[in-house]
């Protein structure tokens, strides 16, 4: 059912695009139509794989780390009180300032290569992640904390058997916001310097005026972003079975 | 440990049940005492039944014996058999605190995991529990595919689970129908059989049914009278005249203590 209302509102799309380059009569350097951008897609097809399969690395690897260091974070803001009064502030800063701006200094830092992309999707997404799965971690069930403790629960075991699973739903609904904006980290640092990657074919693309290339390039990074956002909720459905009982 | 041992739900043994008394206990919540100097006896072996109305302390008291709450808190609290009261206790509530992402079987065998002692033992005292209780098809599913009796009932296996001699119930079966709740009164009457049992209840037909001793307790601060029970052994049966009679007199009680 999914797919088939995917496949409707790709078709819909594509119909509203080819609609307004009819209407607005738009010259093909400004707004190509679909055929020309597959056309595009199909003549280029090999760079165009080549640069998506870097991206995609950089999106996966920064989704990864970011998660990782997320959950350690939460979990390390929960275990212990005053380590949580001296990070929270760190991250709160860490937000503060946009990673867009960054991104000329980490691609001084981590060079033109894939690690300053990385270290990109790695700011954006440990936030979204660090503060749902701590929200969840601290908003346990007292009446499950109250019951551990008549039970003589060791801590450890509480926290592994009770708050980290009763914060998984918590965690899933970050993973999924971090999971969304994860590409925008990848191709900002794309664009600020690098010689590979979509971000990077986009820009060469338009100082060679290959408009319908740019559009290519920007399907197929709607495609992989897709892509990666449905595996990671299915991942997620799997991983917490039991929140359809929550949420229905 | 005790060398004399009951059977315990006809799953293996355990130490003889003690009492739990309360000497001299005093509590009070910031601006407001909830018990002074209470001395209160829970008779070892027994169904000790503690009805009132709302806010008068009784989840209060059960929170006390458990050793969940201990700020503001002064007097004694300790077990005929000598030992500590805290961490002797086992707890059943109202809800089922079943954790949705564990089977039955695991939850039931939560506090032996918690307390980083699972065994091929437990594991298999567990299943012959639920298998006793009616529930060997369900050993695997989650509690979101049971009922709401069914999942009160693992909550009352995971309570027996604990094999703790004292256990605190605070309105186990009042979210269930009348029905659900009688069947299981029966079944919780049989498998908790010789231990010290304090259960609060708002049900004057729960507690007459049950209880081998009744109170009841008015507010504040709280005091504990003890009531007439009716005559035989509990679970009594709920059309028994004696009980349909006393459940008028001690509803007429509840009224007047409110009023008070």
């Amino acid at each position: 059912m999914r797919i088939v209302r995917l496949i409707f509102i790709s078709v819909g799309l594509v119909l509203v695009w080819q609609t307004i380059v009819l209407l607005t009569h738009a010259p093909p350097y400004i707004l190509p139509g679909p055929v020309n951008v597959a056309k595009a897609a199909l003549t280029h097809a090999g760079p165009l794989f080549d640069h998506a399969m870097t991206t995609l690395f950089e999106i996966i690897a920064g989704l990864l780390l970011g998660t990782l260091l997320g959950a350690f974070s939460a979990l390390s803001m929960i275990a212990s009180f005053s380590l949580k009064r001296w990070l929270l502030p760190v991250l709160v800063i860490s937000q503060a300032i946009p990673v867009f701006a960054l991104a000329p200094l980490l691609v001084l830092w981590f060079g033109y290569g894939m690690s300053s992309k990385i270290a990109m999707a790695v700011l954006i997404i440990f936030f979204p992640v660090t503060a749902a799965f701590y929200d969840g971690l601290r908003s346990t069930e007292p009446e499950w904390l109250e019951l551990a403790q008549v039970m003589n629960a060791k801590p450890l075991a509480v926290i592994r058997h009770i708050r980290i699973p009763s914060a998984l739903p918590a965690f899933a609904s970050g993973l999924r916001v971090a999971t969304a904006v994860a590409p925008i980290g990848a191709v900002v640092g794309e664009w600020v310097g690098s010689s590979k990657g979509l971000g990077f074919y986009m820009l060469h693309a338009n100082a060679r005026m290959q408009i319908d290339v740019m559009f290519a390039a920007l399907v197929v990074l709607g495609v992989l972003a897709l892509a990666i956002y449905f595996s990671v909720d299915r991942a997620m459905i799997k991983i917490v079975y039991w929140q359809k009982e929550e949420t229905e | 440990m005790n060398n004399s041992t009951k059977t315990f739900a006809g799953h293996g043994k355990r130490p003889s049940a003690p009492s739990v008394i309360l000497e001299n206990v005093s509590f009070s919540y910031p601006g407001e005492q909830i018990f002074r100097s209470l001395n209160f006896t829970v008779k070892s072996g027994q169904w000790t039944c503690l009805i009132g109305p709302s806010g008068c302390g009784k989840s209060t008291l059960l929170r006390l014996i458990s050793g969940t709450l201990r700020e503001n808190f002064s007097g004694k609290i300790h077990f005929s058999d000598g030992n500590s009261h805290t961490g002797r206790t086992a707890w059943m509530a109202q809800k089922d605190l079943l954790l949705p992402w564990l089977s039955v079987l695991d939850n039931v065998c939560l506090g032996s995991r918690l307390r980083g002692e699972m065994s091929d033992q437990k594991r298999r005292r567990a299943i012959s529990l639920i298998e006793d209780a009616g529930l060997g098809e369900y050993s695997d599913s989650l509690p979101s595919e049971l009922s709401g009796g069914m999942r009160q009932r693992v909550a009352l296996l995971r309570t027996l689970m604990e094999e703790r001699s004292v256990i605190l119930m605070d309105e186990p079966f009042s979210a269930l129908d009348a029905l659900t709740r009688l069947k299981l009164q029966d079944l919780a009457a049989r498998m908790v059989e010789g231990a010290t049992v304090l259960m609060v209840t708002h049900d004057p037909l729960e507690a007459l049914r049950l209880g081998h001793r009744i109170y009841v307790m008015t507010h504040r601060p709280a005091k504990l009278s003890e009531v007439l029970i009716p005559p035989g052994s509990p679970p009594r049966k709920p059309g028994d005249p004696a009980i349909i009679s006393l459940q008028a007199k001690l509803l007429d009680r509840l009224v007047g203590g409110a009023n008070t």
